[in-house]
């Protein structure tokens, strides 16, 4: 080198300030969720109940394939769940209690450490929090699931106010919902083709989010192990194509005719 | 530079390879809150057996001649083992050959022609000083609030007192590679440091020597980490991206135990 430079504007570029302090800590073991590492195991931990629910639900809606009778009993079933040991539809609401807090805490962490990265990064997106390069970035590893995460999240989450709306409230079919009919409230929303292709554009965009979230899940949760980190990616890809067919074959056979 | 070229490729005529002509656009800033832009640099016969780096100590020479400032770049070893250099080569750091810092890339890998973007390591923690050198400090942050052992001096130990297992040292020197080069946050898309950290931190937490500070070390190198840069998300660009080829699974790693660091009762960290 010819000669050595001195930075211009010495002085400003002296120290390296921490972009965030930590608030106040607060009792254990809320001061784990305080930190961005806590944030990732409860958005790993509530991912995979939040996935639990998926599989739980896909399944049981498998009935619909059996006939009406059989899916209004399954759904009648879900309300008395625990027999006569409990008030009728009680664990019912503890489970929908518990799911609710579920996709507060895993959006509210997904949200929080958006923002944490998005501060972390010069001129970052704000949806996805990424950073930009002037000249543009070329990826190696990421994959279409991965960089979406942030995309498939709030189609997700508004695809499940609106698959309420639909088949629990009953609001968007009005005066054709009838309370405790599933079979008959089914096959009305989805024989209308809107309807069918929010169904399948929300469940595909679900496969993808649980292909990235099952297989980033292990890894947030240390579970790393040579001797079965080659399933890691294989069980993801399964659960996830398997959740991407049941859930998928509901609007197609409505709109095939085989379920009417 | 080797003028004999050992493995006889390219040995045309005066015994150099072939000379490349490159189009580059170097970004430079003049200051770390200046506005900073691309200059675009017509780089003719550049021996295709040189180093980045020394293409670019040629392309300085020559500006140097049209009394135009030289780019800054950060550099020392130039053996890719002191982790000083890097830049973003065509969007990837270090260029984009897989397991090779700035330095070790040469000119052969690229064709007459191309033209190649160059980018400082981008992240609000790593400012930019001047043109493609950053302030990489804040690692210095994280290594200071956890990253070695502490050890009494006096009579040095004797060479294997503390039996480690083939299969610990192996996978702590995985971890130790790491040059600290900072091509993990540059590659992130989260501007996150986990693999640098997860290094840093996994290669003491897994030997025995760093089993008493391994609670403590865990928390504060995360949490110093956490003040500084990004969260993961497990793409996995870092470890693509890192000329040492550092694991992921030294990620799993640091998030075990650091939830561990945060949960054990250290009074007993001592019984197993």
């Amino acid at each position: 080198m010819a000669r050595t430079v001195t930075p211009t504007g010495a002085g400003t570029s002296e120290r390296v300030p921490p972009l965030r302090r930590r608030r106040r800590e607060l009792p254990w073991p809320l001061n784990i969720y305080q930190t961005a590492v806590g944030k990732k195991y409860v958005m790993a931990g509530t991912g995979i109940g939040l996935l639990a629910f998926v599989i739980v639900h896909m399944i049981g809606n498998l009935h619909l394939y059996e006939g009406p009778t059989q899916i209004n009993e399954y759904a009648e079933a879900l309300r008395d769940l625990g027999g006569h040991l409990v008030p009728r539809t009680l664990i019912l609401w503890v489970m929908r209690v518990g799911l609710l807090a579920m996709f507060v805490l895993h959006i509210h962490s997904a949200w929080s450490l958006k923002e944490i990265s998005r501060r972390s990064s010069p001129k970052a997106n704000w949806v996805s929090g990424n950073k930009r390069y002037a000249g543009g970035q070329d990826y190696v590893a990421v994959n279409f699931a991965s960089r979406t995460m942030r995309w498939t999240g709030p189609i997700i989450g508004l695809y499940v106010l609106f698959h309420l709306a639909d088949l629990t409230w009953g609001w968007w079919l009005g005066d054709g919902y009838i309370r405790g009919d599933v079979y008959h409230n089914v096959v009305e929303s989805l024989s209308s083709i809107p309807v069918a292709i929010i169904y399948i554009v929300a469940n595909v965009a679900l496969a993808v989010h649980i292909y990235h979230g099952m297989w980033s899940a292990f890894q947030t949760l240390g579970v790393n192990n040579p001797r079965f980190n080659h399933l890691r990616r294989g069980l993801a890809t399964v659960i996830a194509g398997a959740i991407l067919v049941g859930n998928l074959s509901f609007p197609i056979m409505v709109q095939a005719g085989v379920v009417a | 530079m080797s003028t004999g070229n050992g493995s006889g490729r390219g040995a045309a005529g005066n015994g150099h390879g072939a000379r490349l002509r490159l189009k580059l656009r170097i970004w430079r800033q003049a200051g770390p809150d200046e506005p900073g832009g691309f200059l675009d640099v017509d780089a003719h016969d550049i021996p295709e057996d040189c180093s980045f780096l020394e293409m670019l100590d040629i392309v300085n020479e020559r500006l140097i001649d049209d009394d135009i400032e030289p780019i800054t770049f950060a550099h020392d070893c130039r053996e890719g083992i002191c982790g000083t250099c890097g830049v973003m080569i065509n969007g990837r750091p270090h260029g984009p050959e897989s397991a090779t810092a700035t330095c070790q890339l040469h000119m052969r890998k690229f064709r007459d022609g191309d033209e190649i973007v160059i980018e400082p390591f981008r992240a609000a923690s790593f400012p930019v000083v001047k043109d493609l050198m950053v302030d990489r400090r804040a690692f210095d942050r994280i290594i200071e609030s956890g990253g070695y052992i502490s050890a009494p001096t006096g009579t040095a130990p004797d060479a294997n007192e503390i039996p480690v297992p083939k299969d610990v040292a192996d996978f702590a020197m995985d971890a130790a590679a790491c040059i600290g080069c900072g091509a993990c946050v540059a590659a992130c898309p989260n501007s996150a440091a986990q693999l640098f950290t997860a290094a840093k931190l996994g290669h003491l937490n897994v030997l025995p020597q760093g089993q008493p500070e391994r609670w403590r070390r865990a928390e504060a190198m995360v949490e110093t980490m956490e003040s500084f840069f990004g969260s993961c998300t497990n793409h996995g660009e870092c470890t693509e991206a890192c000329p040492k080829e550092i694991s992921l699974d030294f990620i799993a790693v640091l998030n075990r135990d650091y939830l561990k660091a945060k949960v054990k009762n250290r009074r007993l960290a001592s019984q197993t």
